[in-house]
């Protein structure tokens, strides 16, 4: 911790130096004699807390930070200092207990750091040095070594790449452990680095260590001996970095510039921020009630001490003198030490073992998630993941489900579906039997069958097969090699389920960074344009015409989401200098002529709205001075050490202007399995979903349709750029007037629901789906004036608060982010829940309370950053229906059953007070003080918090409306609590005063025998264990062998205790109070009648009401027709007199 | 909750360099007790299940009520408060003149008479009333190692028993508060024949302590010798005692630790309002009630002050049943409760019955 507020500061001290120099391989620059090597620090990863020697102290402090632990220790104290009723050792041995346990479990997961740390700083390396190969250890790496890497070896620190054993001075790289990302990126050796890495010299200047993955800036200065020092930029490009891997290349080398903790790897991982759930809130809610109740409890025993005292005879009868020392204490300070003796006697009240009790329930209760077979996915061979298990119950109380689009509702698998050529709209079927030969379906564009000219056709695959970044997997020994790379993404081979058996024809692999890319690439192999691969920068492509066609590529335009576009210039065997340039049409179409944009606006619009992903394609050609002008610009901006990225951009822009557009593609994104069936449950079980997405408007809106989130019926209330736009006005006064409008229809008109449970969404007369668009909701969120912001942000949040799904479309990960915040902070704080799936997802899933990640396809970061992760999202139904339904209930009733069972057990020690002249007399012995909330209470509640289910799975995942009868944290709220306390009470005073009023006459024994003090504490804590421990009995629904074992072994063990504790004198014990006293105890026939008595009327209450509240609910209503079905004994009376049980049940919860 | 899930983040924020996830690829195991499936039986209490257990509650509760409630009408109970707070009182004197020191004991007789002839055995109990012996300070002012027969703790009482661990420099055994404070008053029961004789009752001095105690947790320093004298050399009695604690009993058997009333006063009463077995009458043989009916006389050396802290003096004559001393409240309980439940049967039968048996439906078992 420490060390790493220390890294970052001098991080940021370092950052004022905002460069670093590097020599590579040490050879420090002719003509930079005054070269002072800088220091930097090693390569070791240290990514463990503690050593072997600050073990000790540094996680009792860290573990004594905790108020619990610190409230315990302060108990504890108290006890060894003052003169208290109870030995230091009844809470001194659970808190050992608990500050051991946590000490081993930490201690364990230390040492697996230390372990791993180790492994990968002793990793051996091999290092050039002086032309010789010197294998060391990782950790001994440092600043500006020069490392050789072979393939398939992780980089073991931040390398730039100078050397690689392919000819294209490229090697491929797959970030799987850093950012989940399987396909295989390139990366470039510097150019015009000398092969002979021995006569290299050359220093890299390159910006401090910052976490950012793809953000990397640096140059590269080379001397020669006969000419000027050479200057090369270096891009992300160039950099390899710790935890990825090399692939597809037999060994390179390159200069190590970030070591050990300053790798982006290592100043990626920074803490998450800590999420807390609503029920711990509760919790802590509850605590401070009972903290009020200790301290009232002693408050009023330490001043009806002081006043009974006062009364001439009882301070100190001539019976019970007090010690010199207890005489001589000032009165003040004795009241002080008496109000504490009252504190430690009732401190039982809040146990140490709840927290022992709800850390493990939610450790041990996460891993029913990991084992739920329904959540293995047989495609990616792997289930669920929890991430965190503070999060378990939350999973119950979600009221508002964030989900995105791409990669989460959809599939996020491409097809390529059709085209649009010049206008004409080209569908591929299958069945057609010249593969050549377009199939021309009419559009509704063109009316005449029609083929756009040959010329325009060819052009446009050309720029299929051109523009794209995609790798061609190389010899067929890569290929079968992918069947171990399970998360690969190759296209042709394990996607399409051919895999297994060969291909008929020439099958080509694919990789690229994303699918879209490779399904172009392959609609446009359909076509007979098939790319061949690069041959050093040479692009080849197979023509229909099975000519080969060789084009040079010269730059490519990368795809950046804000400029969504992204382009390549390449020149042609004749000379010519083309761009091809394709992106979304809203990118695309003001760099075109607009005559050639209505053509196939419609077009695009027509398969938007059909759910296909669209993408425009646009070329031009460049004559020579464009072209020169183009490239210095570009080779300019990528030389800039500062704001390179802004340069870049201008220049892009720059360049991708007055093209013609050819085409348009359509490709369809498949929704995921039973998407429709999880969002209507969800909708059922009272969630509202939001999707926020990157996608056009109208693609996003009919995924909503196929996902059933938007009805027939629904009313779509429109906030976007379009819609603004109609009124041909300003826009921030349509904005206003729109809002209004919307909240008048959506709000103030709609009739008011009742909170909890919302019918809403079943009632056809007001169901309002709202969709928002990424700039009319900054236009919202971010007003030109105050006042207005506030106020568009509350109408905007009405309005979608009373619409049942509402759809944001081109949303950048921040905008998510700023939604979810907006409302997870509004009115009620309602527990929000984010789905996806891509690293674009990552701020909400942070943002959310709890963060759901699919591992999906755009790699890992999504999971990496969720609380949980899904192979599915088909899987979030029972993860929320059925798993999180019972986690709430279960954590949700330990801790209500905790605080009850405590407060019946301090209750009659207090009360007893008032009968032993409050002189702090504990009513149980010390033994049972320490023993209740460890053994013998302690294991049915847990097994219950981990096992019950009170309704069954597969009814809970049937009817999703009884997710509703949990919402709003509905166990925990004052009412239950109250409940249970006034539960807790009455029991406690029943134990007591049932017991007093036996020991009226203390002669209980047959043989004229009395009994004392501990008998009468012995038999209410006989009642107390028994009755609270048949509560829970009471309380469980599903009684497993499990269940049946620690419920009644625990009461076995109860009176084994009992009697092996009160059988023996015990050497160490300075009293022996319970001698005999539960054998006795037991030989009383009163005794028995009145535990007995006891413990049936304190459950009585308890039964009743279980059987008028049992007909309430659709638990019951569920049940019924399962059971006429399968028993044979039902009345023929039943079916028929559904409404007068329906009566009576409803009759019954008012009498209650 | 606040605690754990703290170091849980911690955790997360910090390298996890071989990340476990990527390991576990394994289809998970299709066990019961994995899926949450294991075999359960899900009760469903209901209107139905619970009436039979209503009515046969009530109607266990009712007859054990009356049993109890009879049985404990049975027991003849007679209680006398021999404090003497009232000037009229015989033993008025006796409270007023107390002093520690007095060499002459003070004597009254309560005269009473019994109504009815008590035939089985009597139990003489004394009572305390106001009398805190369940104080915290008094209840652990004692040495149960010194109590057991321990040579070490007899010379060196614990902590616990000051300030009655050592008089005038020497141990006191047995120290501590509670022994220190034992009931010294002797009663002395005579019936007074119509005749005109004056027949002492006698009273047995044992069995009035738990075996257990007698025998195990009670023992005296070197436990078989026979001389008590000698083992309790060194110690001095309690500075409330008028005779040493080898002096109790001329019985060797109950003298010294062992002294049953001795073992009686040590267990700790409940509440400041109790009583403790003293004596116990006998049955004689033949048809002879135990103690016929008529006039007696309870004759009192009156040793333990009780009015500096207003406390009271009883003295009670109990026969005892099974269920032990007169105590109504049982069996008030009982049949209260009996008839609830079967009141509340009557009641949930009535609704049931008018809704017919709509539960029976839901009643689901596994």
């Amino acid at each position: 911790m420490l060390r790493r507020r220390l890294n970052r500061w001098l991080g940021r001290d370092e950052r004022r130096v905002d460069s670093r120099s590097i020599c590579v391989g040490h050879r420090s620059s002719s003509n930079n004699e005054a070269f002072i090597p800088p220091k930097f620090c090693d390569n070791r990863i240290v990514s463990s807390k503690y050593t072997v020697w600050n073990f000790l102290p540094k996680n009792l402090f860290e573990q004594f930070r905790r108020i619990a632990n610190f409230y315990f220790l302060i108990i504890f104290l108290v006890q060894v200092i003052v003169d208290t009723p109870t030995s230091p050792v009844t809470s001194g041995l659970p808190l050992f207990f608990v500050i051991t346990v946590t000490a081993i479990k930490q201690g364990y997961e230390d040492w697996l750091r230390h372990k791993a740390d180790n492994e990968v700083n002793k990793y051996p390396v091999t290092v050039l040095e002086q032309g010789r190969r010197v294998r060391k250890e990782s950790e001994k790496i440092k600043v500006g070594d020069v490392l050789e890497v072979d393939e398939d070896e992780t980089f073991p620190c931040d390398l730039i790449l100078l050397q690689s054993s392919r000819d294209d001075d490229t090697c491929f790289v797959t970030t799987a452990s850093l950012d989940g990302e399987s396909n295989h990126k390139t990366h470039y050796t510097v150019p015009d680095t000398e092969k002979d890495l021995e006569s290299l010299n050359a220093t890299i200047e390159c910006e401090q260590p910052q976490p950012d993955l793809y953000k990397f800036v640096g140059r590269m200065h080379i001397y020669k001996t006969d000419q000027e020092p050479a200057m090369r930029s270096l891009g992300p490009e160039n950099l390899l970095l710790k935890g990825s891997t090399l692939k597809n290349t037999q060994t390179i080398c390159g200069v190590a510039i970030y070591t050990g903790m300053e790798t982006k790897m290592a100043l990626n991982y920074q803490g998450k921020s800590q999420k807390r759930s609503a029920v711990e809130k509760s919790i802590n809610a509850f605590l401070l009630v009972y903290l009020c109740i200790l301290v009232s409890k002693a408050l009023v025993c330490t001043t009806l001490k002081y006043v009974w005292q006062n009364k001439p005879g009882q301070d100190e009868p001539w019976y019970n003198e007090k010690t010199q020392r207890e005489k001589d204490t000032n009165l003040y300070l004795k009241m002080f030490t008496d109000f504490l003796s009252f504190m430690v006697l009732f401190n039982f009240i809040i146990p140490v073992s709840m927290y022992v009790t709800v850390e493990m329930q939610k450790f041990l209760g996460s891993f029913f998630i990991t084992w739920d077979k329904d959540f293995f996915d047989p495609e990616i061979k792997e289930g669920a993941l929890v991430n965190t298990s503070d999060l378990n119950e939350e999973l119950g109380q979600v009221e508002y489900v964030f989900t995105d689009k791409t990669g989460t509702l959809t599939q996020n698998n491409m097809e390529f579906i059709e085209c649009c050529i010049d206008g004409f709209q080209y569908k591929y079927q299958d069945a057609g039997t010249d593969l050549d030969e377009f199939c021309v379906t009419d559009g509704p564009v063109n009316k005449v069958q029609h083929k756009a000219g040959r010329e325009k056709e060819e052009l446009f695959l050309r720029a299929l097969c051109l523009c794209h970044t995609v790798q061609v997997k190389e010899s067929p020994q890569q290929g079968q090699g992918q069947r171990d790379g399970l998360m690969d993404r190759v296209d042709g081979l394990g996607t399409d389920g051919e895999g297994l058996h060969p291909p008929p024809q020439e099958q080509r692999g694919f990789i690229a960074s994303s699918p879209d890319e490779v399904a172009l690439v392959k609609g446009a192999m359909r076509y007979g344009f098939t790319f061949l691969g690069f041959e050093s920068k040479t692009m080849k492509i197979l023509t229909r015409d099975n000519d080969v066609e060789r084009y040079e590529l010269l730059h490519v335009l990368n795809f950046d989401p804000v400029r969504r576009r992204m382009s390549v210039i390449v020149r042609s065997k004749s000379g010519d200098t083309l761009l091809f340039c394709k992106g979304a049409d809203s990118s695309i179409f003001p760099r075109v002529r607009q005559e050639e944009v209505e053509r196939i606006r419609m077009n695009v619009e027509r398969n938007a709205t059909e759910g296909y992903r669209t993408l425009c394609v646009a070329y031009k050609y460049l004559n020579a001075e464009e072209y020169a002008q183009a490239d210095a610009g570009l080779r300019e901006a990528r030389l800039a050490l500062q704001d390179r990225e802004e340069k870049l951009m201008a220049v892009y822009n720059q360049v991708e202007t007055g093209m013609s557009l050819i085409g348009a593609t359509a490709v369809e994104d498949r929704l995921q399995e039973e998407a429709a069936e999880t969002m209507e449950a969800l909708q059922g079980a009272g969630m509202k979903v939001w999707v926020l997405t990157g996608d056009k408007m109208e693609t996003a809106k009919s995924t909503c349709y196929a996902c059933r989130l938007f009805q027939r019926n629904t009313e779509l209330l429109e906030l976007t750029v379009r819609t603004l736009e109609d009124g041909g006005r300003r826009r921030e006064e349509r904005l206003h007037e729109l809002l209004v409008e919307y909240h008048k229809k959506a709000v103030q008109d709609a009739p008011p629901v009742k909170a909890g449970v919302t019918r809403a969404w079943s009632s056809a007369n007001h169901d309002y789906g709202f969709i928002i668009d990424g700039a009319t909701l900054s236009m919202v969120l971010n007003s030109s004036s105050e006042s207005n912001s506030s106020r568009y942000k509350n109408l905007f949040l009405q309005i979608c608060q009373n619409c049942t799904s509402v759809l944001c479309c081109r949303m950048a990960p921040l905008q998510k982010a700023q939604i979810v915040k907006m409302v997870k902070n509004s009115k009620g704080s309602p527990i929000t829940l984010s789905i996806g799936d891509g690293a674009n997802d990552v701020s909400m899933i942070l943002e959310a309370h709890v963060g759901i990640g699919i591992k999906g396809k755009e790699g890992r970061q999504a999971v990496r950053n969720s609380d949980y992760a899904i192979p599915k999202l088909k899987h979030l139904k029972k993860l929320l229906l059925a798993h999180g339904h019972l986690y709430y209930v279960r954590i949700a009733h330990l801790v209500q059953y905790f605080f009850y069972k405590n407060l019946c057990f301090i209750l009659p020690q207090f009360l007893y007070q008032f009968f032993c002249g409050y002189s702090q007399q504990p009513l149980y012995d010390a033994a049972y003080l320490t023993m209740y909330n460890i053994c013998f209470t302690s294991m049915p509640i847990l097994a219950y918090s981990l096992l019950e289910q009170h309704i069954c799975m597969e009814v809970l995942l049937d009817n999703a409306t009884l997710y509703r009868g949990i919402a709003k944290n509905g166990m925990l709220q004052w009412g239950p609590f109250f409940y249970w306390t006034l539960l807790g009470v009455f029991h406690g005073l029943l134990f007591f005063f049932g017991v007093r009023y036996l020991f009226g006459n203390p002669a209980l024994q047959d043989n004229g025998q009395v009994f004392g003090n501990w008998s009468y504490g012995t038999i209410v804590f006989t009642v107390l264990v028994f009755t609270v421990t048949l509560k829970l009995a009471l309380d469980t629904r599903h009684w497993t062998w499990i269940n049946h074992f620690v419920i009644w072994g625990s009461l076995a063990f109860y009176v084994f205790f009992s009697f092996f504790w009160g059988g023996i004198i015990w050497p160490f014990l300075k009293q022996q109070r319970l001698y005999f006293v539960f054998a006795n105890m037991l030989s009383s026939v009163s005794a028995w009648l009145v535990i007995i008595l006891l413990i049936l009327l304190s459950l009585l209450p308890e039964i009743l009401l279980v059987v008028f509240r049992k007909p309430r609910g659709p638990h019951a209503g569920q049940m019924k027709p399962v059971h006429s079905s399968a028993g044979g004994h039902q009345s023929p009376r039943s079916s028929a007199r559904p409404l007068l049980m329906r009566t009576f049940s409803d009759e019954s919860n008012t009498v209650i | 909750m606040m605690a754990s899930s703290y170091t849980a983040k911690e955790e997360d924020g910090h390298i996890t360099v071989s990340g476990p996830g990527a390991l576990r690829s394994r289809k998970p195991e299709n066990t019961a007790f994995k899926q949450q499936r294991l075999p359960a039986w899900q009760p469903i209490l209901t209107a139905g299940t619970v009436l039979p257990a209503f009515f046969i509650i009530g109607l266990l509760f009712i007859p054990i009520g009356i049993g109890l409630f009879v049985t404990s009408n049975n027991i003849k109970e007679f209680e006398i408060d021999y404090t003497g707070v009232d000037a009229s009182s015989p033993c008025y004197n006796c409270s007023q003149s107390f002093s520690w020191n007095s060499s002459r004991p003070c004597t009254c007789s309560i005269p009473f008479y019994l109504e009815q002839p008590y035939e089985s055995n009597v139990y003489v109990y004394y009572g305390l009333s106001n009398f805190y012996q369940n104080h915290r300070r008094y209840v652990k002012s004692r040495d149960d190692s010194q109590l057991n027969g321990d040579p070490k703790s007899l010379m060196e009482p614990s902590k616990e028993c000051e300030p009655y661990a050592f008089h005038e420099n020497k141990p006191i055994a047995p120290c501590g508060a509670i022994a220190n404070s034992m009931f010294n008053d002797t009663l002395e029961l005579f019936y007074n024949d119509p005749n005109g004789t004056k027949v002492q009752i006698l009273l047995n001095t044992t069995g009035i302590a738990w075996w257990t105690d007698k025998h195990v947790k009670f023992g005296n320093p070197g436990r078989n010798s026979p001389n008590l004298t000698a083992a309790f050399q060194g110690t001095t009695k309690p500075i409330n005692w008028r005779r040493p604690v080898f002096d109790l009993d001329a019985d060797e058997a109950n003298n010294g630790f062992i002294n049953e009333d001795f073992i009686v006063w040590m267990r700790t009463a409940a509440l400041p309002t109790f009583r403790k077995l003293y004596r116990i009458i006998n049955k004689k043989s033949g048809m002879v009630p135990t103690l016929p009916r008529g006039n007696y006389s309870l004759e009192v050396v009156y040793n333990y002050p009780v009015r500096s802290f207003e406390g009271r003096k009883r003295m009670i004559l109990s026969t005892i049943s099974w269920m032990g001393g007169k105590n109504p409240f049982l069996g008030i309980a009982y049949i209260t409760v009996g008839s609830v439940c079967f009141f509340l049967g009557v009641v949930l039968l009535l609704i049931h019955h008018k809704c017919g048996n709509r539960n029976n439906n839901a009643d689901i078992s596994n």
